[in-house]
C-alpha cells in the first residue's frame, strides 16, 4: 500500500495555495492544460519566443550592469565588456544574437497563425496583443541598437526619428522633442537606455495577458477545426513539455552557432566605428528584422506617405482577424489561400532583399512592386479569396482526423471553452 | 508544408546577405586569403601576431593608435609578464593625474596602460597629415566590411593609376580602396622592420602578419569563444539527442 | 510476458526522463556560471595599478596619507620612541600576534592600508591633533579600535592588525618597494 501522506514540502504547498491561490491554479495552467493532441513543430515556436525573451532580459541585466549611457563612455565601455569583463564578450554576443533569433522565432510564430488561422473568432483579442508585442519588441530592439553608439547607432537613430518630421505642422517640434536637443546626442541615448530598460517588462505583461486570452479558448490546431473533447486533447504535460525542451535543444544549436561563430554575420561593419555626427555611412542599413518595413518607407516617393505606409504595414496586421472573410481557419483546407500566404511569404523576403539594397536600378522597382503587393495581399486579397475560394471539406474531428475518420463541412462545434 | 516552408527561407538568403550586394564601389572582389583564425577551429597564429606588433609599433603607431589595447593584453600573444612589462617601459606615457605642481607628466609605461597614441587628439592628428585623420586600428579588421582579406588588400593594393584617371594632390591610388584614393601612402616596403624570428620581412608577409595582429586587436576573445562554442554545441547535440529520445518515449503510447 | 515488456518499457522511459532532466540540470548550471563571473573584477580592475610616493618631504613623526586601488594607504615616518613601543611589545598578548619587523622593511618607515580590519572606517591619527589612542598609534572613531605604532589592534572590536598592502589580495609579500631611499612605489 503507497504512502499517501503528504510530505513537508506538499504541506508547505497547500498552506500557501489556502492563503495565495495559484499553485492549484498553475497546475492546471501548466500540466494538465487540455491541448489539441496534433499540434506538429510549429506551434513550439510560441513557448520558444517566451524563453527567448527571458534570455534577452538576463543578458540585457548583465550587460546593463557594465554599461555606460553616455555618448563619450558607451562605445568604450562596451569594449570594456567585449575586453576585460570575465565572459562579457559572451554575453555582449548572446544578447545582440538573441534580438536576431527573438525576432526570426516570433516572425515564423506569426506566419504560422497566419497560415492556420489562429487569429479567427474567438482568437482575435489574442492575436492583438501578439501585434502589440511585436510593435513593442520593434521599439525596444531599435532603441537598443542606439546604445552602443556606433556609427550605425547614430545614424539610425537619426533617420528613424526624423521620420517624425513628416507629421505636418509639428512634426518638427515633435522631432526636437523626442531628441532633446537639436540632433540625436546625449540625452536621446540616456532616454532610450531607460526606455529600452522599461519596455521588456511591458513586454513580459503583454505576454502574460497573451497567455491568459490563450488559456481562454485553447490553442488553435494544423486542422483549423475546434477540439471537442477529451478525445481531441492531451495533457500539456508531459506531452508537450517534452515536445517544447526538444525544440529548445535545436534551437539553441542554432542560437550557440550565431554566438560562438557567426556573431557579427548579422550585424553591420559600421557600428564598430564609434560614433560620428560630422559623417554619414555611404549606406545606413537597419538590422535585418526591420528591413521590409524600411523597403516599404523608401520604396513611396512621398516622405509622408511614405512614413504612413511602413508604420501602416505593421499596424494593418491588427485587422487581419476582420480582413479575412473566410470561414474556414486552416490553410490546409483552404487551396487557394495557400497560394497566397506563400507568395506573401515571397513578398515580405523580397521585401527584406529590398530594404538591404541602395535604392538603385532593379532594387527600385522590386520595391515598389512588392509593396504595392504587400498592400494588395492585406487589403484586397485576403477578403476576396476568403469570400470566393472554395475549401475542402473539413474533417469531423480531430481525433477522428487522425484515425482516417469522415469529412464534415465548416468550423463548427463547440470551443473548448472555460465556463 | 516543409518542402514550401524551406524553399521560402532559401530565398531569404537575400535577406541575409546584404554584404554580398553592394553599390558598385568598381572595386575589384578582394583576394581571399588563408588566415589562421578562419574557420570554426580557427586561432591566432602567435608568432605571426607577435611579428604583427613589431610591425605595427614600428611602422603603423606613427600615425595610427590602438587605444583599447592595454600593454597587459599582449600577454595573450604569448609574451612572458617580464617581456610584457620590459615592452610597456619601453613606452614614455602621461599620467592620467596629474603632479603635485598639478602638471601633466610622463613617466615610463606599465602593464596596466593603455598603449599611448601617437597624436594626443584628433585635431593634432590631422594637423599632422594634411587633414586626414588616421583611424584608429583597434577595431579595424571589424569595423570594415570584408575584414581581414579588406585590410590585407589596402596594404598591398598600391599601384601606379591607370592613364587618364584623375589623382588628387597628396592622395594615393590603391585598387581596392572605395574610389581608389587613399590619404595614407603605402606604408610598407620590404625590409622595414627586421623580424626576430628571421622570417624574411617581405610585403606580403608583413601585411598578413600585422594583419593577423589588428585581427587579434579587434576581437582578443575568438580562441576562447571558439574552444567553449565545441563544447556547447557538442554538449547541445548530445541533449538535443536524448530529449528527442525521450519525447518518441513519452509520445509512443499516443500515436 | 506483456508485463515485463511493459515494465522494461516503462523502465527505459524512466531512465531517458532521468537522463534528459539530468542534462538539462547540467546545461541550467553551465549557462548560469558565466553570469556570475561577469560581476567578478574585470581584467582591467585586476591590473595592479602602482602608486609612487616621494618620502622626501614625510618628517621624522610625520604621516602621509596616499590612495592606492581606490583605498588609503598610511605613511608613517616613525621616531626612534615609535619604534622602540612598536618592538618591546610582548607579542603573545596580541589578539593578532605579529612582530614589528614582520610587518616593515626599514623599521622607521610604516606603510600600511588604512582601513580598519572591524567594519571599515578610516582610523584617525594621520593628522595633527587627531586622536591616536593611548598606544600613539591609530584610533578608530567608530567602535572605539585601538591600534598601536606598528598599526596592530590593542583594543577594541576590531579582530586583525591594519593590513599590509597586498595583504588582503593574498600576495606572497607585502606589495611595496623601496625604488631608492626617498620613493616608495606601492603596487
Amino acid at each position: 500500500m503507497a504512502d499517501t501522506r503528504p510530505g513537508a514540502m506538499s504541506r508547505i504547498i497547500r498552506w500557501i495555495d489556502y492563503r495565495l491561490p495559484f499553485v492549484a491554479a498553475l497546475n492546471h495552467e501548466l500540466n494538465e492544460y487540455p491541448t489539441p493532441r496534433n499540434l506538429t513543430y510549429w506551434w513550439n515556436f510560441g513557448s520558444l519566443s517566451g524563453i527567448v525573451l527571458v534570455v534577452m532580459i538576463v543578458t540585457g541585466i548583465f550587460l546593463a550592469m557594465q554599461y555606460t549611457p553616455s555618448s563619450e563612455a558607451a562605445f568604450d565601455s562596451v569594449e570594456r565588456i567585449m575586453r576585460d569583463v570575465n565572459y562579457g564578450w559572451l554575453v555582449r554576443y548572446a544578447h545582440s544574437s538573441g534580438a536576431s533569433m527573438f525576432f526570426a522565432i516570433v516572425y515564423i510564430h506569426l506566419f504560422r497563425g497566419l497560415y492556420y488561422g489562429s487569429y479567427k473568432e474567438p482568437r482575435q483579442f489574442l492575436w492583438i496583443l501578439g501585434v502589440v508585442i511585436l510593435i513593442l519588441m520593434i521599439a525596444t530592439a531599435f532603441m537598443g541598437y542606439v546604445l552602443p553608439w556606433g556609427q550605425m547607432s547614430y545614424w539610425a537613430a537619426t533617420v528613424i526619428t526624423n521620420l517624425f518630421s513628416a507629421i505636418p505642422l509639428i512634426g518638427q517640434s515633435i522631432v526636437t522633442f523626442l531628441w532633446g536637443g537639436f540632433t540625436v546626442g546625449d540625452p536621446t541615448l540616456h532616454r532610450f537606455y531607460a526606455l529600452h530598460y522599461l519596455l521588456p517588462f511591458i513586454i513580459i505583461a503583454v505576454v502574460g495577458l497573451h497567455l491568459i486570452a490563450l488559456h481562454r479558448f485553447g490553442s488553435n490546431n494544423p486542422l483549423g477545426i475546434d477540439a471537442k473533447g477529451p478525445q481531441d486533447t492531451i495533457p500539456f504535460h508531459p506531452y508537450y513539455t517534452i515536445k517544447d525542451l526538444f525544440g529548445l535543444a535545436v534551437f539553441l544549436l542554432i542560437y550557440a552557432f550565431f554566438v560562438f561563430y557567426a556573431p557579427n554575420s548579422l550585424l553591420s561593419p559600421d557600428n564598430y566605428i564609434p560614433a560620428n555626427p560630422m559623417q554619414t555611412p555611404n549606406h545606413i542599413v537597419p538590422e535585418w528584422y526591420l528591413l521590409p518595413y524600411y523597403a516599404i518607407l523608401r520604396a513611396v516617393p512621398n516622405k509622408l506617405l511614405g512614413v504612413i505606409m511602413a508604420f501602416g504595414s505593421l499596424f494593418i496586421l491588427f485587422f487581419v482577424p476582420w480582413l479575412d472573410r473566410s470561414p474556414v481557419r486552416s490553410a490546409r483546407f483552404r487551396p487557394v489561400y495557400k497560394w497566397v500566404f506563400w507568395l506573401l511569404v515571397i513578398d515580405v523576403v523580397a521585401l527584406g532583399w529590398v530594404g538591404a539594397n541602395p535604392p538603385e536600378g532593379i532594387v527600385v522597382t522590386v520595391g515598389q512592386i512588392a509593396t504595392f503587393y504587400y498592400f494588395l495581399h492585406m487589403l484586397i486579397l485576403l477578403p476576396l479569396v476568403g469570400k470566393l475560394e472554395r475549401p475542402r471539406l473539413l474533417p469531423s474531428g480531430i481525433g477522428t482526423a487522425v484515425l482516417g475518420g469522415g469529412a464534415r463541412l465548416g468550423a463548427a462545434g463547440s470551443p473548448m471553452a472555460k465556463p | 508544408m516543409l518542402k514550401r516552408a524551406f524553399a521560402a527561407v532559401a530565398l531569404s538568403a537575400f535577406v541575409l546577405a546584404p554584404p554580398l550586394v553592394r553599390a558598385a564601389d568598381e572595386t575589384p572582389p578582394l583576394p581571399h586569403q588563408e588566415w589562421s583564425f578562419d574557420g570554426i577551429f580557427g586561432t591566432y597564429d602567435r608568432a605571426s601576431s607577435q611579428r604583427g606588433f613589431q610591425v605595427y609599433k614600428e611602422v603603423c603607431s606613427v600615425c595610427h593608435a590602438v587605444k583599447h589595447l592595454y600593454f597587459r593584453d599582449l600577454a595573450d600573444l604569448g609574451y612572458s609578464e617580464e617581456e610584457v612589462k620590459a615592452i610597456a617601459a619601453g613606452y614614455q606615457v602621461t599620467d592620467p593625474q596629474p603632479n603635485d605642481q598639478g602638471q601633466m607628466y610622463q613617466r615610463p609605461g606599465r602593464p596596466s596602460d593603455p598603449i599611448p597614441p601617437p597624436f594626443p587628439n584628433d585635431q593634432a592628428a590631422r594637423a599632422a597629415n594634411n587633414g586626414a585623420l588616421p583611424p584608429d586600428l583597434s577595431m579595424i579588421v571589424k569595423a570594415r566590411e570584408g575584414g581581414p582579406n579588406y585590410v590585407y588588400a589596402i596594404l598591398t593594393g598600391y599601384k601606379d593609376p591607370p592613364p587618364g584617371f584623375n589623382m588628387l594632390s597628396g592622395m594615393n591610388y590603391n585598387e581596392y580602396f572605395p574610389g581608389h584614393q587613399i590619404a595614407m601612402p603605402p606604408p610598407l616596403s620590404e625590409n622595414a622592420v627586421t623580424f626576430g624570428d628571421g622570417v624574411p620581412a617581405t610585403v606580403p608577409q608583413m601585411a598578413h602578419d600585422v594583419v593577423t595582429f589588428l585581427a587579434w586587436a579587434s576581437e582578443p576573445n575568438l580562441d576562447d569563444r571558439h574552444r567553449t562554442g565545441l563544447k556547447v554545441m557538442l554538449f547541445l547535440v548530445v541533449a538535443a539527442g536524448v530529449f528527442y529520445a525521450a519525447k518518441r518515449k513519452i509520445w509512443a503510447p499516443i500515436h | 510476458m506483456a508485463d515485463v515488456a511493459q515494465h522494461a518499457g516503462e523502465t527505459r522511459r524512466d531512465f531517458l526522463i532521468l537522463t534528459a532532466s539530468a542534462i538539462g540540470g547540467v546545461g541550467v548550471a553551465a549557462t548560469i556560471w558565466p553570469f556570475i563571473a561577469t560581476l567578478n573584477p574585470a581584467r582591467d580592475t585586476l591590473a595592479l595599478s602602482t602608486t609612487e610616493v616621494d618620502l622626501a618631504p614625510i618628517q621624522v613623526g610625520q604621516r602621509l596619507t596616499v590612495a592606492w586601488q581606490g583605498k588609503p594607504v598610511f605613511i608613517a615616518h616613525r621616531t626612534p620612541e615609535e619604534i622602540k613601543a612598536a618592538q618591546d611589545v610582548d607579542i603573545s598578548q596580541l589578539r593578532e600576534p605579529q612582530a614589528d619587523s614582520d610587518r616593515v622593511q626599514k623599521p622607521e618607515w610604516l606603510v600600511i592600508v588604512g582601513v580598519c580590519t572591524h567594519l571599515g572606517c578610516i582610523p584617525l591619527g594621520q593628522k595633527a591633533g587627531d586622536d591616536r589612542g593611548q598606544y600613539g598609534g591609530w584610533f578608530c572613531p567608530c567602535h572605539g579600535s585601538v591600534y598601536d605604532t606598528s598599526g596592530r589592534i590593542r583594543q577594541g572590536p576590531a579582530p586583525l592588525n591594519l593590513w599590509l598592502p597586498g595583504q588582503v589580495e593574498r600576495a606572497s609579500q607585502a606589495l611595496y618597494k623601496f625604488t631608492s631611499d626617498t620613493v616608495v612605489a606601492i603596487g
